[in-house]
């Protein structure tokens, strides 16, 4: 508690302001590269896509059918979806790849998750009571989210969702654990069904039934293959994005923390309430460039493509803000991830008893303050 | 010599590419089963990636040739374009949305057809004029070349020649308005038509005039008048006197007018409300930006039908002032909720400081203020 990282107002406008200039520059330079860049990702991902569903034709060709369609749905979901309905490429003016008309390779309606994420997730992101990717209602991710017996099978709930991740983004809408709780009806969910509904046999009547019918005696085959690369998108992509804000180190914030704070608040509470994964050029594409994750809560409509490439600069602001920078390689952040959904599965004082893994710090058992800009203390040691 | 001038103007007759396999092929792709297939996305996405002229739903066209009309600082191009398959053809008179990339954004336009109605579904020209300030205008006159794939409309618009021809016509055009009444008189000619016709076309001088050839071939015609005014030589803008002395029978005959709004404007005046006079005239933003610190002008909500005087808030707080509920989530710029079509004025970006005119643009209402007079569709 000793290094609590505070910004004077003065400080937060001058940072908000050199992010502005980032943003600006950016937006000046949206062109021909960007349009050319996406439409090669389209490109790899239909021809992907479309090597997948052949090859299975070719029984002893299975594994490499699974694989492409893998790839293609994750860089469907991922690199084009999700940078799509940000509205990171409306500025091309191509219906293909504007934000209002993109639908996805996923159960989840694009119309519903850009209300759930675009909205609230991007603009309240890592607010206690608000955001509601914190847990998605349905895991302990956090210290003051107070603990109940329920949260004992956190882990368990972690996992389910990972395998059944795109029902789970399905299903946010619908807030079941307020259902539960009795503030919320399953009326008041009405007007999501339908949208769902379809979104649920379009999706099923093409992996489950239409392909492997059409490839005649290789139906089973097919269909536990596209099953399989259904599965293996969800669990990458589950991963990939709870690196993004859950490792140790993150922060989060109370809804008085963030009421009628400034633009530069909001860049401050983004870098805060976000971490990054390193990688190569690959590895990045595959993540939808959500391996920058600051960069992308940072400026969340502008080209993914373009987070890479200016990593460098938002980091040196950050350092000489004496802000921390969360990043780090996969198995680090994973491993952060996994040993919070096992801690917080206990009550705060079992949980605190775990050993604190080399190299992280004190583990982050910070009671938060009501200090608008705080830093938890291993964020300042990390 | 001015004769095959003006037959190189026409459309070209080529061949098609399109998807392999004839009809069947497109019904198939067209059914509800390969939809399913290919559900998210249309088919046309696939499509496209093998190659830019298959569709089956959109419309595309590819610039199969490229004739300058005339030079100077607007210089005028004829694009003769071959559509895909999907293009379902056209009436004289009618426009079409042009499309194009330019430094990686889509920007799409309206530009009256000027080829004749009798080149069948394969083909059509635009003609277009390179505006001083029109960046797509601009860059299909003086850039487009052979090759170049555009994004096309289904043709548009109700100016168009009657089904039962009257026996005599009168057309008035001024300007870049004489595109589409080329088309009729193509159209006409080319048909056969026997009645008379009065062609009376207004342009700056002859350096600026298109058609020119092709018009004074037409001329010989028994039953073609042609009148052309030279407005910057000595000759009048249009006049109800000149009309009167150059088609004494103007009231009592079918008269299709198209140019500048100015001009439409005293051709209607002539014709009250008769209901022989048809017209088309070009949407130039009549609105002009102003200095984007005062708050001038007023604000229009056109699907609402509400307007007020511009108070220099956001589009959405304004429309919100109105009693409007437009969609809107983040309030900040970031998630694309509140997104909605403006369709004339201008807007200055509150986060970025970016100012932007183009008519007809999507724009994040909760982070554009209007500079001016501003419109948009909700």
């Amino acid at each position: 508690m000793s290094e609590n990282k505070t910004l004077t107002p003065e400080q937060l406008e001058a940072f908000g302001a050199e992010m502005d200039a980032i943003r600006q520059r950016l937006v000046d330079e949206l062109g021909e590269e960007d349009a050319t860049y996406i439409r090669n990702v389209v490109k790899a991902q239909r021809t992907l896509e479309v090597a997948g569903r052949a090859l299975f034709y070719v029984p002893p060709a299975w594994p490499l059918a699974v694989a492409a369609l893998s790839v293609s749905k994750i860089l469907d979901n991922m690199e084009i979806g999700h940078n799509v309905m940000h509205g990171q490429y409306d500025w091309m003016g191509d219906p293909g790849l504007n934000s209002k008309m993109y639908e996805w390779d996923n159960v989840c309606p694009s119309e519903q998750w850009k209300y759930s994420h675009n909205y609230i997730h991007h603009t309240y992101t890592n607010i206690l009571g608000k955001d509601r990717d914190i847990g998605y209602g349905v895991l302990r991710m956090d210290e003051d989210q107070k603990w109940r017996p329920y949260y004992l099978g956190n882990p368990v709930y972690a996992t389910l969702l990972m395998i059944f991740f795109e029902w789970g983004v399905m299903m946010h809408d619908l807030e079941v654990e307020r259902i539960v709780a009795g503030e919320r009806t399953w009326a008041d969910t009405k007007h999501l069904h339908k949208g769902m509904i379809r979104k649920i046999r379009n999706q099923t009547l093409k992996d489950y039934l239409l392909f492997p019918a059409l490839t005649g005696p290789f139906f089973v085959p097919t269909l536990v293959g596209n099953a399989t690369a259904n599965l293996v998108r969800n669990i990458w992509a589950f991963n990939i994005i709870f690196c993004g804000h859950f490792p140790t180190g993150v922060a989060t914030f109370s809804e008085e923390e963030a009421e009628d704070e400034s633009r530069g608040h909001w860049y401050f509470r983004q870098l805060l309430g976000s971490a990054n994964i390193t990688g190569g050029k690959l590895f990045h594409v595959m993540t939808g460039n959500l391996s920058h994750q600051i960069e992308h809560h940072l400026f969340p409509d502008l080209p993914a493509r373009r987070y890479p490439q200016i990593a460098a600069e938002v980091r040196e602001i950050c350092e000489r803000y004496g802000l921390d920078y969360n990043t780090g390689p996969l198995h680090r952040q994973l491993g952060s991830v996994a040993r919070k959904i096992v801690r917080l599965a206990l009550p705060d004082r079992l949980g605190r008893r775990l050993p604190t893994p080399p190299g992280l710090g004190r583990l982050p058992f910070v009671s938060r303050s009501q200090d608008a800009s705080r830093v938890s203390p291993d964020r300042a040691a990390a | 010599m001015s004769l095959s001038l003006s037959i190189s103007t026409r459309a070209p007759r080529v061949t098609r590419s399109e998807v392999p396999g004839g009809a069947l092929a497109r019904r198939l792709l067209r059914s509800r089963a390969v939809a399913a297939l290919a559900s998210p996305h249309p088919v046309d996405r696939y499509l496209e990636l093998v190659h830019p002229m298959w569709a089956v739903d959109e419309v595309r066209a590819r610039v199969v040739r490229v004739q300058r009309e005339t030079e100077g600082p607007e210089p005028v191009t004829t694009l003769a374009l071959e559509p895909t398959s999907t293009w379902q053809g056209f009436r004289a008179g009618q426009f079409v949305q042009v499309g194009v990339e330019i430094d990686g954004a889509r920007r799409t336009r309206c530009f009256s057809i000027s080829s004749s109605e009798a080149d069948g579904h394969e083909a059509l020209t635009i003609t277009v004029r390179a505006h001083e300030e029109g960046l797509v205008s601009k860059y299909l006159a003086t850039r487009a070349e052979p090759g170049l794939v555009l994004h096309l409309s289904q043709a548009q618009g109700g100016f168009t020649l009657p089904e039962q021809l009257p026996d005599r016509l009168l057309m008035i055009s001024g300007g870049s308005g004489i595109t589409p009444l080329m088309s009729m008189l193509r159209t006409l000619v080319d048909r056969g038509y026997d009645g008379r016709i009065t062609f009376l076309h207004y342009t700056q001088g002859p350096e600026t005039a298109i058609f020119r050839d092709e018009l004074r071939v037409l001329a010989r015609r028994e039953n073609v008048d042609v009148v052309v005014v030279h407005t910057r030589h000595g000759g009048s803008r249009f006049t109800p006197q000149a009309l009167a002395e150059l088609a004494p029978d103007h009231l009592a005959t079918a008269t299709y007018a198209c140019g500048p709004a100015g001009m439409i404007e005293s051709v209607r005046e002539v014709y009250g409300d008769s209901d022989l006079l048809r017209v088309e005239y070009f949407k130039t933003s009549t609105l002009q930006p102003a200095d984007p610190d005062a708050a001038e002008g007023s604000v229009s909500f056109t699907r609402a039908g509400a307007s007020a005087a511009n108070t220099g808030a956001t589009l959405l707080e304004q429309a919100e002032a109105l009693g409007l509920t437009p969609e809107y989530g983040c309030r900040m710029g970031i998630c694309f909720s509140c997104t909605s079509r403006k369709t004339e004025g201008a807007v200055r970006n509150v986060v970025t400081g970016a100012t932007s005119a183009l008519p007809d643009e999507d724009i994040q209402i909760c982070v554009s203020q209007p500079v001016g007079d501003c419109v948009v569709d909700l």
